[in-house]
């Protein structure tokens, strides 16, 4: 077990590196940081003068070093565009972002799971028709389409909730929440249901087609013809073996809804990561793409190593082949 | 219905006791970006200025028609028998925001802050030798030779407080390499009419009237400032009543506001020009099929492509109405501008494509355009226009579009055969213009010369307009220049962008050349 954990935090290790390193490949396509930074009225010495100062005109096996040894220090360097350390921004950003994953991801999960049942058990009724329906909408129509119209129907319309922004946030430590206040709760309404309302889809199809497939299966014919009730064969056994793969994929959407919430964040100027990642990607503001790119990896090398890990529990034949080797 | 009739006007009315008259009004201010940093000698942004000029003045201010007012100097003028030195009488009775009084050694301190190494303001006091307070009242600014248009330098140069930038260890500016976070970039101290009361980058900062202002007060005492990226977002703040004023707003959208109930949209033209640029000398381009000569450097070429262009339908069609179409590469408020100048050709293609056939290209040639694709008002969609155009006449042109970031190094660098480009014009002196676009490209001249023209008659000319004091010789000069620059087509101007502000309505704002609204310019109905 601890051979096998060690083995794959090394492995995680690496592709931490492999992802730095693309980054930084690629950095050097996406323009000149000068140019957002100094405006086109600056001199091209001063120009000069500051892409030297940066470090610019280094070759980038050196640029990629130094940021590497930078950041075994804890030191991610500072934004061109806001002049402030890069990790200090992310952390700033990072509670609006997990809020609004987690609150989305919850939406996702049991709406999702729900209509899944629903769709499931009453597959022929009129209701499950129009669900099934309108998922097509949320599986085919883009994020940004369904928050601008969300924003005019609830915002411009309607004028029930705000089209942007958090609203009024709370100071907790080094977290700053939306949670407390009645704005922060209006406000995070519509940019959730437009993040979630993919996964949600996801999610119910997901269960719909487990659920018809055990319901098929042997042993609750078996049940049926032993005269339990309905709920019981329906929540207890086929629920149960229908959630396996849920789980698996809802941990794996949470890490892609932080590292993805980009779209929504960006229609509902959001002040979270996402955002801060587009600003950054326009100014080419390297250390903040930098770090957010790491802090991506990081989520998603963490929740692969959990998933591994819980195979491995799960599993009884992995671990027998994990003492062979 | 009756009922829900009474709760309206009810609420209504209150609602309307409540904004009462004139005392205390908010405003709440939305823009496509926010300030990057608040220290004021850092960047030389014009979203940084716009929001600085709250919190922290200038010495002298551009006003909404474009001329030069006191701010905090009252007065200024080239020194008696001395015609390098400048002299600024400041104002008295000025305290920063907290408490210290205003002095010349603040402008002394200030003006020397921002043309320090690490400062992005130097290059507009590059012609400055020193800096010395007289009295407490009175700034001499030593210039190397003799420089009439100083002050149109000196809108954006904000004033700082020696002894806080001293006591918070701000005396230098922010040095990225230095790898720490200097004060001034999250802390101010002004002598503006607004001090920053909150400030969450990205999301919002509240200013708040600081009442101890040298001037009258102002109709707004709050000033909400929310960035919204996404367009539609940031118009849909505004129709829901989240915002009252939206700065920056998409074209595409001005039809739509202006025929929404409740809104008010005012336009300008801004200080901003849209040309095209191209390769001159007789090296072949890259990416042409002429591969002998370069067919650019005939003047019959260009004087073709110039009669090609349909500035009327570029207005109509790709600005919908929202731009002035121009013949000359200078904005309408510059010093040098003419009516003249100004006039443009209806476009012939038939005579176009005569210039071109005696120019020795019956059928035309081949050439890539580049543009950038966010940075000026509908820039793509303007050069895929040009290239329907210039395919009249034979001209078939590739369009090579990126954004900004990858676009402005392709001129600077010259690996550019033909581009499209903005360029504004701060000092509101067209000797900007024939500095950086028309001088051959060497040491401080012709940095976004991008087609490497070079005429050595004229860049003494333009060499001479730094020094000029007499203003009649100097203005000769420049008309001298224009001239020439107009015959030789060296710049294919396409029209000057407008502005467009949207309010909700009662809130009156006017259009500033440079995007620079001041919020304690605006006015509430009744």
């Amino acid at each position: 077990m601890l051979i096998f954990i060690v083995r794959r935090l090394l492995q995680s290790v690496i592709v931490m590196l492999v992802v730095a390193l693309i980054a930084f490949l690629i950095f050097r396509y996406v323009g000149d940081p000068i140019v957002s930074m100094a405006g086109v009225d600056t001199r091209l010495e001063d120009q000069e003068l500051m892409r030297e100062r940066l470090g610019l005109n280094d070759p980038f096996y050196i640029q990629f070093w130094n940021f590497l040894t930078n950041a075994l220090h804890g030191d991610f360097g500072i934004s061109y565009r806001l002049q402030q350390p890069a990790m200090r921004l992310i952390l700033d950003r990072l509670p609006a972002t997990i809020e609004l994953a987690v609150v989305s991801a919850t939406l996702a999960l049991v709406l999702g799971v729900l209509m899944g049942i629903f769709t499931a058990l009453r597959a022929r009724s009129f209701l499950s028709g129009v669900i099934m329906t309108l998922s097509l909408v949320g599986v085919s129509l883009p994020t940004f389409l369904i928050g601008i119209g969300l924003i005019y129907i609830f915002a411009v319309e309607l004028q029930w909730l705000p089209s942007n922004g958090r609203g009024t946030t709370v100071q907790l430590g080094w977290w700053r929440t939306g949670f407390l206040t009645e704005s922060g709760l209006r406000s995070l309404i519509l940019p959730a249901i437009t993040l979630s309302l993919f996964q949600m889809t996801l999610i119910m199809r997901l269960v719909r087609a487990e659920m018809l497939e055990v319901l098929r299966s042997d042993y609750i014919r078996f049940a049926r013809a032993r005269g339990l009730p309905d709920r019981v064969i329906n929540f207890r056994h086929a629920l149960k073996n229908t959630l396996v793969p849920v789980i698996t994929i809802t941990g794996l959407q949470l890490g892609s809804v932080i590292a993805f919430a980009i779209v929504t964040e960006t229609v509902f100027q959001w002040p979270g990561v996402g955002s801060l990642f587009i600003n950054s990607v326009q100014a080419v503001d390297v250390p903040v793409m930098a770090t957010y790119l790491m802090m991506v990896g990081l989520v998603f090398v963490t929740i692969n190593l959990v998933v591994d890990i819980l195979y491995y529990l799960v599993d009884p034949r992995l671990r027998v082949q994990g003492k062979g080797r | 219905m009756q009922y829900r009739h009474k709760l309206l006007t009810a609420a209504l009315l209150s609602a309307s006791i409540l904004a009462g008259p004139v005392s205390a009004e908010t405003l709440r201010w939305a823009k496509a970006a926010d300030a990057t940093t608040l220290d004021p000698h850092s960047q030389n942004l014009g979203t940084n200025h716009n929001f600085l000029h709250h919190i922290y003045e200038t010495l002298v201010e551009r006003e909404v028609d474009g001329t030069l007012v006191p701010r905090l100097a009252t007065e200024w003028a080239i020194k008696e028998g001395e015609p390098n030195v400048w002299v600024f009488k400041l104002r008295e009775g000025v305290t920063f925001h907290d408490g210290a009084p205003f002095t010349a050694d603040d402008v002394v301190f200030s003006i020397d802050r921002a043309r320090s190494e690490t400062s992005n303001m130097r290059q507009l006091h590059a012609g400055v030798d020193h800096v010395v307070a007289v009295d407490d009242h009175t700034v001499e600014v030593h210039m190397v030779g003799p420089n009439p248009l100083y002050p149109d330098n000196l809108t954006n140069t904000f004033i700082m407080d020696r002894e806080w930038s001293e006591a918070n260890n701000v005396v230098e500016v922010q040095d990225y390499a230095a790898g720490e976070d200097n004060h001034a970039v999250r802390n101010t101290n002004g002598t503006g009419p607004y001090t920053l009361t909150e400030r969450e980058v990205d999301v919002r900062s509240v200013l708040t009237w600081f009442e101890n202002h040298w001037a009258d007060k102002p109709q707004v005492t709050e000033i909400v400032y929310v960035p919204i990226a996404e367009n539609a977002t940031r118009i849909a703040a505004l129709l829901s009543g989240e915002v009252d004023f939206v700065q920056d707003v998409p074209v595409q959208d001005i039809e739509r506001l202006e025929s929404s109930e409740g809104i008010t949209v005012t336009k300008g033209p801004e200080n901003r020009i849209i040309y095209l640029g191209y390769r001159f000398g007789e090296e072949p381009l890259k990416t042409s099929n002429v591969t002998d000569s370069n067919p650019i450097d005939n003047p019959l070429v260009r004087e073709a492509m110039h009669l090609a262009i349909d500035r009327d339908t570029i207005q109509r069609v790709v600005m919908r109405g929202n731009s002035i179409p121009t013949g000359v590469a200078t904005p309408p408020f510059v010093n040098g501008w003419t009516e003249e100048l100004d006039a443009y050709p209806a476009p012939d293609p038939e005579r176009a494509k005569a210039l071109l056939a005696e120019a020795g290209y019956p059928d035309g040639f081949t050439i890539t355009l580049d543009t950038p694709n966010n940075r000026y008002v509908n820039d793509e969609a303007i050069s895929q226009s040009v290239v329907g155009m210039l395919a009249r006449i034979g001209i078939k042109v590739t369009l090579a579009s990126r954004p900004i970031a990858q676009h402005s190094p392709q001129i600077t660098n010259n690996l550019t055969d033909f581009y499209l480009m903005g360029w504004g014009v701060p000092t509101f002196d067209s000797a900007y213009i024939f500095n950086d676009l028309v001088h051959t490209k060497e040491g401080n001249f012709g940095a976004y010369n991008g087609g490497l023209y070079s005429n050595p008659e004229l860049d003494p000319k333009i060499e001479s307009l730094e020094t000029e004091i007499d203003i009649d010789k100097r203005n000769a000069t420049i008309a001298e220049i224009w001239d020439v620059v107009q015959k030789d087509r060296v710049l294919l101007p396409l029209h000057n962008q407008m502005l467009a502000y949207a309010t909700r309505k009662g809130v009156n704002i006017a259009v500033h050349p440079e995007n620079q609204p001041l919020m304690m310019t605006v006015t509430f109905d009744q």
